[in-house]
């Protein structure tokens, strides 16, 4: 989706990601100003040739903003340029990568696989234009995961929307792409039935709504991290955007999350066996929706659901500032974005990758430098967010029922609080019910080997538990 | 188990279990008995006055008293907590008058009849003797736009004056744990991370005259209008009169419907404000003194002395938005109470801490 059109001279498509980059920020920073002076003449404020969308797709571009301000070409590069601009400054993808897209079949996750999609073909058809067998090409594969255990569709309507997004991936150009279609139940086993058994008893032993669907989330998660290992992914690519990410801040900093919350945030995270990259960090799910919509892309929202409890107050709450002000979710995400991030917020650099120096020599790296030395200790067993030392520590958690110590220890408290169950008798059980990928992840991170670390260090230990008493 | 018990006289209080239970505590939905509240409310701010060791035994301490709830309920708390825990406090109110007809000579009666009630002697400093203006001269002069930031960065200097002359050691505010959870959802939504860093700390300016510190912190608004309502405490509940937002702001209805749903919510974004990792290498405004008066300041002059010096020359939108003359750095405080108008609850000087 090069902006190829000849009236378009700036040349939004040239290789200069920063170049796109800043252009971008002044293109925001100066919006207010240049909207009124190009208001009336609907003519693109970067191009200054062609008509903007608000002229040429009225429908389309109804809500204002970019639509009034750039033509489709320019409206194209720019989000491409944003997009490409986080993938290569953080090195998301390399040519040697089997990227898996997560992919739910609403806009942003919809736009993720157009882009990703994009760049794969680009780089194939330069493999192809310079026959230089040494230049690999990225792999692509696409994860729906079924959520339908919680919630009841009627069975056509699931296989319909399932043939929709077959039909979508499968249109793609080659090469093709691989599509897993992976009920959330399977983390527990291949036997969907008991999983699905299992996963129900497991929901409803969380008392708190919000809760639930957070605790939801966080198996998704698993389940895509899943997928990927088993069928040899590298990445995995989730089409997050600034909108999403807004919310995320104001609902970690509800829920007392503030100290984890800048490992959530970053473009990449590390700290799963298989990292997870967002490209679409800085764009706005307005600009998503308008690309969908502008280049029919097809969307299957079928199963998307409403956000509820403290989720979803949080939802319309910033949609309300959002209207009230449209650079609000950004400028969110950019308060959150100072906060120090973790150090498994960037791609290690392996030792092998020599070999692609042709292309690692492109990639500029804006990587983040983790000030800090020292790992965190722990990650919470639920949500696997990096937990606080003082937190794990501190006597004013709920639990002071000595059995209850063990859970309560590695799990955050905002977990403790939404997902485990109040009743202290119940902990135990609970805690059976979760699938072992959860408790298994939580101490083997691909980061940090906690146990190994251990080994390390056992001859100098006195005691054989963890916490030394 | 209470419902079993009694269930003709409704549920027995969850803590003693004895008495009738007489409300639903708003931090923890518990249903309690007056008796109860009062120990409870009382305790966890006695609590939260050892914990950060506020005060040391012998400190002459001001109350910053406005007549409100937040600062009565304050005011009465202390003075109890002072006598019952032998803290060895010196209390004083600390008023000050912004010279408004109708709103502050009322108030300021109240203020004086709980100098009385509760034995504290009270010390007024106006802006007219410290600033030559009353509030009511300088909207006359300005009109209703901008006068909250003459307002506000009048009254942080006047406590302070005021607390000099008092010769106290610290100052304390009635800023609840709503206000708190508030400022920190504003500093986020509008991108300040130097603000974000230090507005949930419970003692601040350790580094400037006087240190203020609020141990309301965690304490709900709620459980404060519950408290002075059952205690029936004299306060004065009028919103000033230069301050037409009546209405509430988006962020505090948001945290109003939040603790709706999940009372915890307040005190977990305090949490997160406490444990947002910050770098130490935030930039932090350069404290200096300012030339004119003294008081401390970032820039040449102290913020009141650019503002006073507009007034006196007739320009008043000297050191308003973004003022080139005096100082090269944007504004911050003018650009939040223009910027944010509709973002939140309080606009008269409840943010600068």
């Amino acid at each position: 989706m090069e902006c190829n059109s000849s009236t378009c001279p700036s040349g939004c498509y040239k290789d200069s990601d920063s170049g796109v980059g800043q252009e971008r920020q002044s293109a925001s920073e100066n919006g207010r100003c240049d909207l009124d002076l190009y208001a009336n003449s609907h003519v693109c404020i970067k191009c200054k040739v062609n008509e903007t969308i608000a002229a040429t797709h009225p429908a389309v571009a109804s809500g204002g903003g970019d639509g009034s301000r750039f033509c489709a070409d320019c409206f194209r590069g720019n989000l491409f340029g944003k997009f490409r601009f986080a993938v290569t400054s953080n090195a998301m993808i390399s040519p040697s990568d089997n990227v898996l897209i997560a992919f739910s079949g609403g806009s942003s996750s919809r736009v993720a696989l157009q882009f990703v999609h994009e760049m794969q073909h680009k780089a194939q058809k330069n493999l192809e234009a310079s026959r230089d067998k040494y230049l690999p090409v990225f792999g692509v594969g696409v994860a729906y995961i079924d959520e339908s255990a919680n919630f009841t569709v009627p069975s056509h309507d699931f296989d319909r929307a399932m043939d929709e997004m077959k039909l979508i991936v499968s249109n793609l150009a080659p090469p093709v792409k691989q599509f897993y279609i992976v009920p959330i139940e399977r983390i527990y086993s291949s036997d969907t039935g008991a999983g699905r058994h299992r996963l129900m008893e497991l929901m409803d032993a969380v008392p708190d709504v919000t809760g639930k669907e957070d605790l939801l989330e966080h198996l998704r998660m698993l389940s895509l991290q899943k997928i990927a290992v088993d069928n040899g992914y590298t990445k995995l690519v989730l089409g997050t955007c600034t909108s999403r990410i807004a919310c995320h801040v104001l609902e970690a900093t509800v829920k007392g999350e503030g100290y984890s919350l800048a490992a959530d945030i970053q473009y990449v995270d590390a700290r799963w066996k298989i990292p997870v990259v967002l490209p679409l960090r800085d764009c706005i799910s307005q600009e998503l929706n308008m690309l969908c919509s502008l280049d029919s892309l097809k969307m299957v929202e079928t199963f998307q659901q409403p956000r509820c409890g403290i989720n979803g107050l949080i939802s319309s709450f910033v949609k309300l500032l959002q209207e009230e002000n449209p650079s609000r979710e950004s400028t969110i995400v950019r308060t959150a974005g100072k906060l120090k991030p973790f150090s498994f917020n960037k791609i290690l650099e392996d030792d092998d990758c020599n070999v692609h120096s042709a292309s690692q020599r492109r990639q500029k790296k804006y990587n983040l430098k983790p000030s800090e030395s020292l790992p965190p200790e722990s990650f919470c067993s639920i949500c696997h967010s990096p937990l606080k030392n003082s937190d794990t520590t501190s006597s004013n958690s709920i639990g002071n029922d000595e059995a209850s110590v063990g859970i309560f220890a590695e799990t955050c408290s905002s977990c403790q609080y939404q997902i485990l169950p109040r009743e202290p008798s119940s902990l135990e059980s609970f805690h059976s019910l979760l699938p072992q990928q959860m408790i298994y992840l939580a101490k083997n991170s691909s980061f940090y080997k906690h146990e190994s670390l251990r080994d390390q260090i056992q001859d100098c230990l006195l005691s054989d538990s963890e916490d030394g008493t | 188990m209470a419902a079993a018990a009694k269930p003709k006289n409704g549920r027995l209080c969850s803590i003693c279990n004895d008495r009738r239970a007489a409300l639903k505590r708003p931090k923890t939905l518990e249903q309690i008995c007056r008796e109860c509240f009062y120990a409870v409310f009382e305790d966890e701010i006695h609590k939260v006055i050892v914990e950060n060791q506020i005060f040391k035994p012998g400190e002459r301490i001001a109350i910053g008293a406005s007549g409100g709830k937040d600062s009565t309920v304050l005011a009465y708390v202390l003075s109890e907590l002072n006598r019952r825990h032998n803290y060895g406090l010196d209390l004083f109110l600390l008023s000050v008058d912004e010279g408004i007809t109708g709103y502050r000579d009322d108030s300021l009666e109240t203020v004086k009849r709980n100098e009385i009630q509760y034995g504290l002697p009270l010390k007024v400093v106006s802006y007219k003797e410290l600033y030559g203006w009353t509030m009511d001269e300088i909207v006359k002069l300005i009109g209703l736009k901008n006068n909250c930031t003459f307002c506000g960065v009048f009254r942080r200097q006047a406590l302070d004056r005021g607390a000099a002359l008092l010769k106290v050691d610290k100052l304390v505010t009635g800023h609840n744990a709503d206000d708190i959870a508030e400022t920190v959802l504003l500093n986020i939504l509008r991108g300040d991370i130097a603000r974000l860093s230090r507005c949930t700390s419970i003692t601040t300016g350790e580094d400037g005259p006087i240190p203020r510190c609020k141990p309301f912190k965690y304490t709900y608004e709620k459980e404060i209008v519950m408290y002075a309502y059952f205690k029936r405490l004299d306060y004065f509940s009028t919103e000033c009169i230069y301050s037409p937002n009546a209405y509430r702001g988006f962020v505090r209805e948001f945290i109003k419907d939040l603790e709706r749903i999940r009372p915890r919510a307040i005190l977990d974004i305090i949490k997160s404000g406490e444990d947002f990792r910050i770098s130490a290498s935030t930039k932090m405004p350069e404290q200096g003194n300012c030339e004119r008066c003294g008081y401390i300041s970032s820039q040449k002059w102290c913020k009141a002395c650019v503002l006073l010096e507009g007034l006196n020359r007739g320009l008043p939108k000297l050191g308003i938005g973004r003022s080139r003359v005096l100082s090269n750095e944007p504004n911050k405080d003018t650009k939040q109470t223009n910027g944010t108008k509709n973002m939140q609850s309080k606009q008269c000087g409840t943010l600068d801490f």
